[in-house]
């Protein structure tokens, strides 16, 4: 399978998202340009982490109205993998392909550390490698990680499984101290209502190699690897 | 023509600065704070024939681009309405 990654102006972890594939799990990668039309074969496309288009007017508004974004929406219509991270993520609830939107985190600070989080669905292409329940372990960075949806919506998602992970304490559990963000329902990670289209908050690029402290990163990645 | 779109979050989306400013209010002695919500003030020129015509073109900016209808309420003032 190949994959590819875009690069937005204002992209950070493009290279990160390249270096776990390539070097880390060996696959055929390439790197898209956001005024790219076309993927060049790809068959799952990341868009990475960042401050697309400096974050200007809303996180990741701009951005789905780059030209590469009429191709990527394609695939995921034609049933293609779309995986946003962070940045990514934004992207795509803008784009209206995922539920939901990403708003100011609770305490009004950046926040960057490792959280824990809890697998909530684990037969989706992005979690089949993980168990119901699992607690896995993610760095996170954001200032903007707030997921909010209509109460109807978050309702209609959460009975049809659409959430992936959730931000729990060490011990799997829900509080608000362990909602480092303060998303409704403690929600880190959510698919599409057809399970093509990923988006999580978390940076499971930044998690492929023991000494980056973990490598929970990788069972995301080869979820998506083993479906393919 | 000019037009003034507001940007609001929708009742009921938390908003953590609106929330902020208005402890900040109450801690400064402005008990008679109420319900603030922190928003965003965009200016633009349309070209257009009619007022209408402009109160049309800024609707359909807000729904595309200027607003996030699932988190966000817009309003609009357009020049000679």
């Amino acid at each position: 399978m190949r994959w590819g990654v875009v690069t937005f102006p204002g992209s950070l972890d493009d290279r990160d998202v390249l270096y776990a594939l390539r070097e880390v799990m060996g696959q055929d990668a390439v790197s898209l340009w956001h005024k790219d039309e076309r993927l060049y074969g790809a068959e799952c496309v990341v868009l990475p982490g960042g401050f697309s288009y400096g974050d200007y007017l809303r996180c990741g508004a701009l951005a789905r109205f780059a030209p590469i974004m009429n191709s990527v929406a394609r695939l995921a219509a034609e049933g293609g993998v779309v995986l946003g991270i962070c940045n990514g993520f934004q992207v795509l609830c803008e784009a209206r392909l995922l539920p939901g939107a990403l708003t100011r985190n609770r305490s009004l600070s950046f926040i960057c550390e490792r959280v824990t989080l809890r697998v909530e669905n684990a037969s989706t292409p992005l979690t089949r490698l993980l168990s119901p329940g699992e607690l896995i372990r993610l760095p996170i960075k954001h200032g903007e990680g707030l997921y909010v949806a209509p109460e109807q919506e978050l309702r209609r998602i959460e009975e049809r499984g659409q959430v992936l992970l959730r931000y729990v304490d060490a011990d799997g559990g829900l509080s608000a101290q362990a909602n480092p963000n303060g998303s409704m329902n403690a929600i880190a990670a959510v698919a599409n209502e057809s399970f093509n289209v990923f988006g999580l908050m978390p940076h499971p690029e930044h998690a492929v190699e023991a000494c980056l402290g973990g490598t929970h990163g990788l069972k995301l990645f080869g979820s998506l690897l083993q479906g393919a | 023509m000019l037009v003034e779109v507001f940007v609001t979050p929708k009742r009921g989306v938390l908003d953590p600065q609106g929330r902020a400013i208005e402890q900040s209010l109450k801690s400064l002695g402005f008990r008679q704070a109420r319900g603030v919500r922190v928003g965003k003030y965009i200016l633009l020129e349309i070209e257009a024939g009619s007022a209408a015509e402009a109160r049309r073109t800024a609707q359909a900016m807000c729904e595309r681009l200027l607003a996030n209808t699932v988190i966000e309420d817009y309003r609009l003032r357009v020049e000679g309405e």
